[in-house]
């Protein structure tokens, strides 16, 4: 039971996909303006990644080794169409805001990467889990970023204004793009300031 | 004068990593050193040259709705356009499969540099981006998906070479123990991207 605890855990904390394996980041940071985008976003992958997971940890006796990228894409590719579809119907402004994002999910290093890492190699119901806490390790990055860039750069949190309402004035460079890597890296040297043994000689 | 402007547009405006953070897995692993980000960027570039206008030419004629009717004038009604995620991400998978085997061939030394980047390079975003701004943008004809598909290639492998040169240097310099290795990249990659900013006030 511990090492099911472990496989959830571990994700969210030391080996977050985001600042400690730094996979995923191509599609993570352009949804950070808001924090409806983001969350949404990271449902998404969260949820593409856990399933595709458990699919691909369903067929890895019958997939060949040499074709099994294409494979795992196109199970993953299914995922993702299916919650691009999901979106469109229940929540269209939402997919048209994030654009092609949704899209970039079937190429987000996290599935992949935990497919290809453990997926392949494990039961399908730990293999669930493990992607599950993966995409939440990488959710968690993902709100944090988007809370400080939609208050101090709209001033607001969910569409509520929270400091423009005391006079605050919005800050442009934090809606811009770059900004985004800049507080990733501060959020990196804060985990690593706490966690020594990440760091890097 | 359109396709310059499109072309410079897609350079430096629209850059596929400032402006879209898109292919920056690769792009932060593979930016240590100038000569493997030359021969990722150059590799980069080719397959987007090559995927680009052909899933244009896919989406065109066979997954928009009312396409099929070249085939059959009963087709009208029929809209394949849910499928494109899962054909563009074939395409990409086939063609990178394909450059590998050549790479492979008559480019051993640069084959064995780029190593497992090469296949990586189907599940680079930018490819794949490459291909659903294309979709989204609604390009008018085949000319513009190239020109579009080169330019977003050359600002992708600009921007891997200036970041592998930096962090070259960045390498003999002392940073705090917290940000060294990823965290100052992050942040060199930030102030390049607002460098890149600049750009967006000319008007084309």
């Amino acid at each position: 039971m511990s090492n099911l605890k472990e496989t959830i855990l571990n994700p969210i904390l030391k080996g977050n996909p985001i600042t400690v394996l730094i996979l995923g980041i191509c599609s993570s940071l352009a949804v950070t303006v808001e924090l409806k985008g983001a969350i949404v976003m990271a449902l998404s992958v969260t949820i593409v990644t856990g399933l595709s997971s458990y699919v691909c940890s369903l067929l890895r006796k019958t997939i060949p080794n040499r074709v099994r990228i294409i494979v795992q894409l196109v199970v993953v590719a299914l995922m993702v169409i299916v919650v691009d579809q999901f979106l469109k119907a229940y929540s269209y402004t939402i997919e048209k805001q994030l654009s092609v994002y949704i899209g970039l999910i079937i190429t987000n290093c996290i599935v992949m990467g935990r497919i290809e890492a453990y997926a392949l190699g494990n039961k399908p119901l730990p293999s669930l889990l493990d992607g599950l806490a993966n995409g939440l390790g990488y959710g968690i990055i993902l709100v944090i970023v988007a809370f400080f860039r939609e208050l101090f750069g709209s001033g607001t949190l969910f569409g509520v204004p929270v400091l423009s309402a005391i006079g605050y004035t919005n800050n442009g460079l934090v809606i811009l793009p770059p900004f985004a890597l800049i507080l990733l890296g501060c959020i990196i040297w804060i985990q690593r300031s706490i966690q020594k043994d990440l760091q890097e000689k | 004068m359109e396709y310059l402007s499109l072309f410079v547009k897609s350079i430096f405006v629209d850059n596929m990593i400032f402006a879209y953070f898109l292919g920056m897995c690769s792009y932060l692993a593979v930016s240590k050193n100038v000569k493997t980000a030359n021969g990722l960027g150059i590799a980069v570039i080719f397959v987007l040259l090559i995927t680009l206008p052909l899933n244009y030419l896919l989406y065109t004629k066979v997954l928009v709705p009312g396409a099929l009717t070249w085939l059959s004038p009963k087709f009208a009604d029929v809209d394949l356009s849910f499928l494109a995620f899962i054909l563009f991400i074939a395409v990409i998978a086939a063609i990178t499969q394909v450059v590998e085997m050549v790479v492979e061939k008559f480019l051993p030394s640069l084959y064995s540099s780029l190593g497992i980047y090469l296949p990586l390079i189907a599940v680079n975003c930018a490819i794949l981006g490459g291909s659903l701004f294309m979709q989204q943008r609604e390009f008018a004809n085949v000319g513009e998906s190239v020109v579009y598909a080169l330019g977003s290639g050359i600002g992708w492998y600009l921007a891997i070479v200036v970041l592998a040169a930096i962090r070259e240097k960045l390498s003999y310099s002392n940073v705090p123990a917290g940000l060294r290795g990823i965290g100052i990249t992050f942040i060199t990659v930030g102030l390049m991207g607002i460098a890149f900013m600049a750009f967006m006030g000319i008007s084309l």
